[in-house]
């Protein structure tokens, strides 16, 4: 069953094309990988995904539903959670009221509020880290407390925009075991963008390529690495730089 | 056709005191783009330049025109000296509160109007300039001119200087490295921070600059107005509903905006009351809220992409 | 200790009065606590939501004029612009907050500036309404003595922090601090920030009329210049938050008792009592420079060099 279908979307800045009629679906319980060349429209499409830029053309579907034109804030009541490249922590707050702020998404009462996000600090490895001013946090916790807060607002759908750049191999190796345990043990449904190749073959079922705000290739890891397009593509960028 | 004189009359007053306007405004607009402050103490500056100018006059008997000379090059070095020491420290302050700068502008404005007044009284001046009441007459020109319209001297000599000051400071933004600096930094200051360019300096030239053009503008309106210490304010005011109407730092937009605001006000007083001039300023501050969020620039943005 | 600390403050103020202390005094007093409401009113919104404003004085006035206004108009009294003015202050962040509060950055900043003076000009100039500059004077008083004035600050003013921690405790004020530490973020989280901002504005909105409504009453005269200026209400407002501390409980408080207190008796010294603004400018731009948290949020960086200090006078002594 498909929970998110991006429906031929385009997405213009003035001029620029980020996006040109890119269509892909994500099915429930699965983890599909992103990739692309830097400038791809990655992070583009997330965005437009999860409603901080409405499509030019073209539509998101929501279980069949069009969401096209929500807020990001809707969208997340809907069960679309992200995380964010550049890490946006609430800066002043502690660990915990970060992940308590979001988790109130979803109750009225701080006590349960409280439960909500001691139990996701856990699943994260962050519970030792609680108190702590999220400022503070070296980048790797950073990156796992945006997956946290993310998980907080009980998503279905949870968007991770690079959570690996940056992070050294034995974190590398606990974010894997963390984004596995999300799908397994919570059920939720991941879509990843990803550059860290290592990470994106072993955790997808699937991967969609984008290049140049294009969709060049979909299948599975296994596919991805053969096909000729998508070697092309990074090479490509491997010569120009 | 006594009304059509009327409002032709108004309309022309109108767009001399925008082009004033637009020099205020401009100052404003080029802070706002490298630093993104609002500089909540700029017609505070205009004030400062305006007494430097009233005082040469009054015991040298220097022209305010000729004051320019010295108010500029006086308020850019006090610009420059204000970003180093004052602002740019702020900077690296961490505060709760965003928009720490623009309390300290607001603070600086609140240091110069009272010290104006604690200095100089509250007292309304004026430069009597022996020009001041001169004026140029449609029909001197234009014998058989259906209607008679007349332009005071002193505010077209403004006027035009006004113009002049523009011109060269869009010579010197296009033209010098400075000035391509200084663009740079306000279109992108990563990308300027990575092209090398010295983005502090940049923010003190543009800041003296910014205080420059505030100056000129002083001088320009000292023989055509009055001057009292809570000026400021009032221009101020003018700096920022110019700068919501053009568009936040563009400085198409300020000088379009500079235009738009002076005609309106023009317009106001004639036909609704001079009390109420104010209040005008204030609804097309909103009206350009509501309607225009992006301000005239993000019109013109749109034409040149061509949609 | 630090837990009873509101209480036993508001104890000890509740038996001022039988100090039998002057008027003039009680008077300061009166003005610390209208001070602090305000602090406190203007507090939700830019110390918490981070929503600066500088146009308080738009919401002081109108609460001020709303009580005056339906003394004037209606006959009433006057008190009833406390409850009053909580419906028309709610109307006027609603419309406030509908304009402003979509745009971000420096926008809601200007257009409460403003605001300010749209309010002022506009107290000047609808002379059938408002009396313009002539301003509106009650005839008689409700009490002479300011015993009960005092009580019913006091209240205000209690009732004010309490609904302050309280909504800071709650999801709204982690709402207001998430929506203050990054928008983005908090929209992505499920946040309608504009909504959030919007309710942070009302409340704002609201306590600061309630304390003009009841400004109105003590002082008994009003005018365009005395409820709605920029520099001695907008800014004064802004200057006190930020000396107490934004985003504290007891900054607004502490910044009201440090101001007013500063504004008497500058006042009083001949010659420099002209410059007072200048001295507060001052004192806006060392606090923002060296104390930018304020007395209460930097006050660990205030004691610091003291203890330092100290230790070192331990040091010779031993």
């Amino acid at each position: 069953m498909s929970l998110i279908e991006v429906r031929n979307v385009s997405k213009q800045f003035g001029g620029l094309a980020a996006l040109t009629d890119v269509s892909f679906v994500l099915n429930k319980g699965e983890i599909l990988g992103l990739i692309g060349p830097n400038g791809a429209g990655k992070t583009t499409m997330f965005n437009v995904i999860n409603g901080f830029y409405p499509p030019t053309k073209g539509d998101v579907l929501l279980k069949g539903e069009k969401v096209s034109n929500l807020k990001p804030h809707v969208l997340c009541k809907l069960g679309v959670a992200r995380t964010f490249q550049v890490v946006k922590p609430l800066q002043r707050m502690s660990t915990l009221d970060n992940v308590i702020a979001s988790a109130f998404i979803r109750t009225k009462s701080k006590a349960q509020a409280e439960e909500i996000s001691m139990e996701v600090l856990k699943f994260t490895n962050l519970y030792e880290d609680r108190m702590f001013i999220s400022k503070g946090l070296p980048l790797g916790k950073r990156k796992r407390l945006e997956i946290a807060r993310a998980l907080a607002t009980k998503p279905e759908i949870i968007l991770l925009d690079e959570s690996f750049a940056g992070l050294n191999p034995t974190e590398i190796n606990e974010q894997i075991e963390i984004v596995n345990k999300i799908r397994t043990d919570k059920g939720i449904t991941i879509l990843i963008i990803e550059h860290h190749m290592r990470v994106i073959m072993s955790i997808s079922d699937r991967i969609v390529v984008l290049s140049y705000g294009q969709k060049i290739a979909e299948g599975t890891p296994l596919e991805i690495g053969r096909n000729p397009v998508v070697i092309e593509a990074y090479l490509g960028e491997a010569h120009n730089a | 056709m006594a009304q059509l004189e009327l409002f032709l009359q108004t309309l022309i007053s109108g767009f001399l005191l925008g082009g004033l306007y637009a020099l205020i405004a401009l100052g404003m607009a080029l802070i706002m783009g490298v630093m993104r402050v609002i500089n909540l103490a700029h017609g505070d500056f205009m004030m400062i330049a305006m007494y430097i100018a009233y005082w040469l006059f009054t015991f040298f008997g220097i022209d305010p025109y000729v004051s320019v000379f010295i108010a500029a090059p006086a308020m850019f070095l006090f610009g420059l000296g204000i970003q180093k020491y004052l602002l740019t420290p702020v900077m690296k302050v961490d505060s709760i509160l965003p928009h720490n700068q623009v309390i300290l502008t607001v603070g600086l404005a609140m240091v110069f109007s009272n010290l104006a007044t604690v200095f100089f009284t509250g007292d309304y001046r004026s430069t009597p300039v022996s020009y001041a009441s001169s004026a140029w007459y449609l029909t001197d020109f234009w014998k058989n001119s259906p209607v008679e319209l007349s332009l005071s001297m002193p505010w077209t000599l403004s006027f035009i200087i006004a113009v002049m000051i523009t011109i060269a400071l869009w010579i010197f933004l296009t033209k010098t490295d400075t000035g391509k600096s200084i663009r740079a930094t306000s279109q992108d200051l990563d990308a300027a921070l990575l092209m090398g360019v010295n983005v502090n300096w940049v923010r003190m030239v543009t800041f003296g600059i910014g205080l420059v053009l505030v100056a000129v503008a002083g001088c320009l309106f000292l023989p055509i107005y009055y001057l009292y210490p809570a000026l400021g304010k009032q221009f101020t005011n003018i700096g920022f509903v110019i700068a919501v109407i053009g568009g936040m730092g563009s400085t198409d937009g300020a000088i379009i905006g500079g235009l738009i605001l002076g005609i309106f006000e023009s317009m106001t007083a004639t036909y609704i009351g001079m009390g109420w001039a104010p209040a005008g300023r204030f609804s097309i501050f909103v009206a350009a809220l509501v309607f225009l969020p992006g301000g005239v620039a993000s019109i013109l943005r749109k034409r040149r992409l061509g949609k | 200790m630090k837990k009873f600390l509101p209480l036993i403050v508001f104890a000890l103020l509740c038996i001022v009065p039988f100090f039998g202390l002057s008027t003039y005094v009680m008077h300061i007093l009166i003005l610390v606590l209208i001070w602090s409401v305000i602090g406190m009113g203007w507090n939700i919104l830019g110390g918490y939501t981070g929503q600066v404003s500088f146009g308080h004085a738009a919401f002081f006035g109108m609460g001020a004029y709303a009580a005056g206004l339906l003394y004037q108009h209606l006959g009433i009294s006057a008190w009833w612009g406390l409850p009053v003015c909580v419906l028309i202050l709610t109307a006027l962040s609603l419309i406030v907050g509908y304009i402003c509060l979509r745009l971000r950055g420096a926008y809601f900043a200007l257009a409460t500036l403003a605001l300010g003076e749209i309010c002022r000009v506009a107290a000047e100039n609808l002379v059938d309404f408002t009396k313009g500059n002539m301003g509106i004077m009650l005839r008689e008083r409700t009490w002479v003595d300011k015993t009960w004035y005092f009580y019913i600050i006091l209240l205000i003013a209690a009732g004010t922090y309490i609904l302050i921690k309280m909504v800071m405790e709650s999801k709204l004020g982690y709402y207001f601090v998430a929506i203050r530490e990054d928008q983005d973020a908090a929209e992505s989280l499920g946040i309608n920030t504009t909504f959030y901002k919007t309710i942070s504005l009302c409340i704002s909105g609201v306590l600061t009329g309630i304390a003009g409504a009841y400004y109105m009453n003590y002082m008994g005269y009003i005018d365009p210049s005395t409820v709605f200026p920029l520099s001695e209400v907008s800014i004064a407002t802004v200057v006190v938050v930020m000396v107490g501390g934004a985003a504290t409980y007891w900054g607004p408080i502490v910044g009201a008792v440090i101001m007013v207190f500063l504004a008497e008796e500058i006042r009083s010294i001949p010659f420099i009592g002209a410059a007072h603004q200048t001295i507060f400018g001052i004192i806006l731009i060392l606090i923002i420079m060296f104390l930018p948290n304020g007395i209460v949020g930097d006050f660990r960086k205030l004691i610091k060099p003291l203890s330092r200090a100290k230790r070192e006078c331990h040091h010779e002594f031993n």
